[in-house]
């Protein structure tokens, strides 16, 4: 059984269709990059994974649990999404992250939102106020951040910045973790280290779904390269395949222009 | 010199009524100004245009005018004085032409606000499951604040002197208390220093609004 399977998607804005039957699956613990040029649809595809965006046909499947079905309406009541949505993570090209925050409260908030639905968080509030502080340390202390828990996002580099913002999807563990462009937004230097941070998630089996221009990395981290062009999976195979000897022209001609 | 308490005294209670309309207005027009940014901001059009024409117009004529329209007109055109009569029916009448005028300058400043936080920040609460209530009131408020709070104090600081506007219907106003002794009141007459003494309440009250709204300002500095 797939973790995720993603069946004929297909999205419009206003006349631009944006995807065209997009199909592909996801083992449990197997990184997909996604690559292809600006305004191939990428984005759109996370976004619809995280519903951000509805889309107008397809199937969207975790753990063989029906997400999503454009047959079926019940499948987008808002009220539902928001509990489905917590199958995947995002990490934002921009961060996004909460300015008004400290890096640890950031990674805590969505957490204690959550936990004060709970039956029992009247009675047993500080123990549980203590185990998210608790996780949510040990996260920042995972992505090299220890020393900077107390500052704002406005203190923080940028790559200081994506690794709180990392660290705030794991925080409610999902099934699935999402980047979209993590790295876009950062210098060389920045972007290494974000690299690293990714590229250590995967040794510990985190399933994820990455769209980025880093290629070397792509190749490097994933299990699985999906090439998109003009709302279409062009290409699909392993990185050796796909990079090294790919089937499609258009492939050919994209990754062309890296390797000059 | 043995005027000076009776004018003082005078003042003071103009100052009051001054104080009275200021307070009362910012009371009504912060909510109101929300309820017609939302309109503004609506995906109804209906609502979205006539909360647009309504703000037109009320920022596009003098709020003098306005006051005169919303004082005089149900008593000489519709032959019912609703403000009722005296002092305090004169003091309702301002008050509802102040917030109306106000809350349509707010209304514009709260949709820049609002506006000017960007779309990533929902974004990122919606995918960490959190519900639209729980976005706004925990990560877009405060943000908003404090974009606005800059040019909401600029309103504010001009508010304390347009007050004074409510002479024109005869409010009892500090600048009203002032004149009054121009024309002659309490035995004494064309006298014009009372009302260089209302410059001191002015200056004196929106000196202390200006410290107050700075250290709002530099509170919520510690973020960006």
């Amino acid at each position: 059984m797939s973790i995720l399977e993603v069946k004929n998607i297909s999205k419009s804005f206003d006349r631009t269709k944006v995807l065209k039957d997009i199909s592909f699956t996801l083992e449990k613990g197997e990184v997909v990059s996604i690559i292809g040029s600006s305004g191939s649809g990428k984005t759109t595809l996370l976004r619809c994974l995280n519903f951000l965006e509805q889309p107008d046909s397809g199937i969207i499947k975790v753990n063989d649990d029906i997400l999503f079905d454009s047959d079926d309406p019940a499948t987008f009541k808002e009220s539902e999404i928001r509990k489905k949505r917590l199958h995947f993570g995002l990490v934002f090209q921009s961060f996004n992250l909460f300015p008004q925050y400290t890096a640890l409260k950031n990674v805590m908030l969505a957490r204690e939102l959550l936990a004060k639905q709970l039956p029992d968080y009247k009675t047993n509030k500080k123990e549980i106020q203590n185990n998210i502080q608790k996780q949510a340390e040990e996260l920042l202390i995972q992505m090299g951040l220890s020393d900077r828990m107390d500052n704002y996002p406005h203190q923080l580099s940028g790559g200081q910045c994506q690794r709180v913002a990392i660290a705030r999807a794991l925080a409610l563990s999902p099934d699935i973790l999402c980047f979209d462009e993590p790295t876009s937004a950062l210098d060389p230097e920045l972007t290494g280290e974000v690299l690293k941070v990714i590229k250590k998630l995967s040794e510990h089996n985190t399933t994820m779904i990455i769209v980025t221009h880093e290629m070397s990395f792509a190749k490097d981290v994933s299990n699985q390269i999906i090439f998109m062009d003009d709302g279409y999976v062009v290409e699909r195979g392993e990185p050796a395949q796909v990079f090294d000897n790919p089937a499609n022209e258009r492939t050919r001609q994209f990754l062309a222009h890296y390797n000059q | 010199m043995e005027q000076m308490p009776t004018v003082i005294n005078s003042l003071n209670i103009g100052f009051i009524q001054t104080l009275k309309l200021f307070f009362v207005t910012l009371i009504g027009s912060f909510p109101l100004g929300l309820i017609i940014a939302f309109g503004s901001m609506s995906r109804f059009a209906p609502v979205k245009y006539i909360s647009k024409l309504f703000v037109w117009i009320i920022r596009g004529t003098p709020l003098m005018l306005q006051m005169m329209i919303i004082y005089y007109f149900p008593g000489l055109v519709l032959h019912n004085n609703i403000w009722g009569s005296g002092e305090m029916g004169r003091f309702i009448a301002a008050s509802v032409s102040f917030i109306i005028n106000y809350s349509c300058y707010f209304s514009e400043i709260y949709r820049g606000g609002i506006q000017s936080v960007p779309v990533g920040q929902e974004e990122a609460g919606l995918v960490l499951g959190m519900t639209k209530r729980q976005i706004f009131f925990k990560v877009t408020l405060l943000q908003m604040i404090k974009r606005i709070v800059p040019p909401i104090s600029n309103e504010i600081i001009t508010l304390v002197k347009d007050t004074s506007l409510a002479r024109i219907i005869a409010l009892q106003e500090i600048i009203w208390a002032g004149q009054s002794f121009m024309k002659g009141s309490h035995g004494i007459s064309g006298a014009i220093w009372p009302l260089f003494f209302t410059m001191i309440y002015y200056l004196a009250f929106s000196g202390i609004l200006t410290v107050l709204l700075g250290k709002l300002e530099k509170k919520l500095n510690y973020f960006r």
